[in-house]
């Protein structure tokens, strides 16, 4: 009973805020003094499916790869690495934790303006490489921190067990591993994924109008001012985000992502 | 096949030397138990075999053949970790599949030598389960299984027993004696339990601080220690010095005939065990004490004699002597153990010349 509650409070805190998107989203004619629209009606979504619909359906597909090849790298990158700082001793560890920390820490503004120089020069400004190259500076250390604590609760002889039995290094890797850390793997990808997914800043500095994600597009549409156009594009922004926490929940809370399982 | 032979193995662990100079040979079929106190160093001896820990010095042979710089999988010992250590992304049959799957072996092949495993390690029926469904007992026997199933021509069993109570510590300990006399497989086994050593082994090796001090029988050891660290380890209490003249072990608790022992005029050492002191009234047993602590055990009294030179531990079925008693005592001469002088390593029982 007080589970159900409490579950129900957490959804509601979730859920209520969409319910104003909503509104606006199927609005026709909404004016100040009125607590529900006058009228309501498809306008929106018949300008976000129609009018703008190529553009839409382009910065979905631009968003989900990037977003995809962000997270995808992070935690190839983020696995050794946290295993490294989680399970080995070595100088310079304290030091490096604090520079894992700074995209964290400087504001995401310097950090864009400063690789985009590098970036021009390399040639890879205004491209998708470069695009998830910037995400990546705020999604790695996530990824590192994420598995680095998944690591330091790691048993190793897990993996003794496994090479006396018979597997090689590689097979310890793949077959025992991956699949001991997958928790903490899918919820790494799930950090990366969803802050690369709301990156607007980085994008429009490396990207230059190029890459159109979706971010980028919405921000578009809602400076013209059209209230119900901005809502129904923020639903399809917040649609994605939301199937892949839905898809990666079983694999949350603490208990499953110390590979206790 | 599954032999072992370590000759002058020294393994280093966190920059120091916890095993020195140890050499150990384990015959085919064999189960020999490498027993010491926790942190002599008996898992590292395992890891160092199984090859998850590369010796310092030394030389390990697996079936006449050195197994140095061979990588874990291709060694044919396999390790059985102190805990379980099941994968636990994987049901009960598919863990003990695990070593055979990264062998290659046909699936039909395996699924019938999992069977056959299953029915050896009374697991049968449990094949589908995850591995947290199962009790601590029934994961240990997979743990068991799953090595087995490999058929190593070495089995290393860490402490097999450890993590259980003491009922399933039984049942496991007949289980593995089982299965080992069935499979005839060569098992080096560690614990710091004596009385699970001595009832479980062939031959037991004793490691103090990293020292392989004694290797024989359970009945060697325990009888026919060869100093009195062994002794002690096994529970022996009772020491005293004497010296030999003319063959006969003179010390303040009498003199007894020690025919074997060539060393003249030497102080040596001796010990009784504490159940085969004797406890009488009359003129047989010539040496008189008092009972200063009785201490009921059950099945017996420990008893703290007094007598005029030393103190004597003895273990009685009787549970009418309380302290203040007077008693009477005899050390049979057969029971005797007198300790070989420290430079000689013959073995030297009072009624048991050395060859």
């Amino acid at each position: 009973m007080k589970r159900q509650l409490f579950g129900g409070v957490v959804a509601a805190a979730v859920l209520l805020p969409f319910v104003p998107l909503g509104l606006w989203a199927f609005s026709h004619r909404w004016y100040f003094p009125q607590v529900l629209p006058e009228q309501w009606g498809l306008r929106a979504w018949g300008y976000v499916f129609g009018t703008a619909g190529t553009q839409l359906t382009d910065a979905l597909v631009q968003s989900v790869l990037v977003a995809t090849a962000t997270a995808a790298l992070s935690v190839a990158g983020g696995v050794p690495a946290g295993r490294a700082l989680g399970l080995y001793h070595f100088r310079g560890k304290d030091l490096l934790s604090m520079v894992l920390m700074l995209p964290i820490l400087v504001p995401a503004l310097c950090v864009a303006m400063g690789l985009h120089l590098w970036m021009l020069k390399l040639g890879i400004a205004a491209s998708f490489v470069g695009v998830v190259l910037i995400h990546l500076t705020a999604c790695l250390p996530y990824a590192v921190f994420v598995m680095w604590g998944v690591f330091s609760n790691y048993n190793l002889e897990f993996e003794h067990q496994a090479r006396s039995l018979g597997a090689s290094s590689v097979q310890v890797a793949f077959q025992v591993m991956i699949p001991l850390t997958f928790p903490g793997i899918v919820v790494a990808a799930l950090f990366s994924f969803l802050l690369s997914w709301s990156q607007y800043l980085s994008t429009l500095i490396i990207g230059g109008g190029k890459v159109v994600t979706l971010p980028i597009l919405l921000f578009a549409l809602m400076g013209s001012g059209d209230r119900p156009v901005a809502a129904a594009v923020s639903i399809v922004f917040v649609i994605p985000a939301l199937a892949a926490l839905a898809a990666s929940a079983r694999y949350l809370g603490s208990r499953r992502m110390m590979g206790t399982w | 096949m599954g032999v072992l032979a370590l000759s002058d193995l020294a393994i280093a662990y966190g920059g120091e030397t916890v095993v020195h100079g140890l050499s150990l040979d384990v015959s085919e079929g064999e189960l020999l138990s490498l027993l010491g106190p926790s942190g002599a160093g008996k898992t590292t001896i395992l890891k160092a075999v199984a090859g998850l820990l590369p010796p310092a010095r030394g030389d390990i042979r697996i079936d006449g053949r050195t197994v140095r710089g061979l990588p874990p999988e291709k060694r044919s010992a396999v390790m059985v970790f102190q805990n379980p250590l099941l994968f636990p992304f994987m049901n009960v049959a598919q863990n003990i599949g695990f070593g055979l799957r990264m062998q290659g072996v046909a699936p039909d092949e395996a699924r019938r030598r999992i069977r056959d495993i299953l029915e050896l390690t009374r697991l049968s029926g449990l094949e589908g389960r995850r591995v947290n469904e199962i009790s601590g007992g029934q994961q240990q026997r997979v743990a068991l299984a799953r090595a087995l199933v490999l058929k190593p021509s070495i089995l290393l069993l860490d402490e097999p027993l450890s993590n259980l109570d003491a009922n399933l510590r039984q049942q496991m300990r007949d289980l593995i004696q089982d299965i080992q006399s069935e499979t005839r497989v060569t098992t080096l086994l560690v614990t710091h339990d004596q009385s699970e050593a001595l009832m479980i082994s062939h031959r037991i090796g004793l490691l103090l601080s990293g020292r392989l001090r004694q290797v024989g029988t359970p009945k060697d050891l325990y009888h026919r220690p060869v100093d009195r660290d062994v002794a002690e380890f096994f529970g022996g209490c009772n020491f005293f010095t004497g010296r030999i003249r003319q063959g006969v072990f003179g010390c303040e608790l009498g003199s007894f005939p020690a025919p074997g022992i060539s060393a003249n005029g030497q102080h040596l050492t001796a010990t009784i065990r504490p159940e085969d002191i004797l406890i009488g009234a009359d003129s047989d047993y010539p040496i008189s004490g008092r009972v200063r602590r009785a201490s009921f055990e059950g099945a017996a009294t420990r008893l703290w004699v007094d007598c005029d030179a030393v103190s004597l531990v003895v273990l009685t079925p009787r549970s009418d002597l309380a302290p203040g008693r007077p008693v009477r005592l005899r050390l049979p001469v057969e029971k005797i153990r007198i300790f070989p002088p420290k430079k000689e390593s013959a073995s030297a029982d009072v009624n048991q010349p050395s060859p």
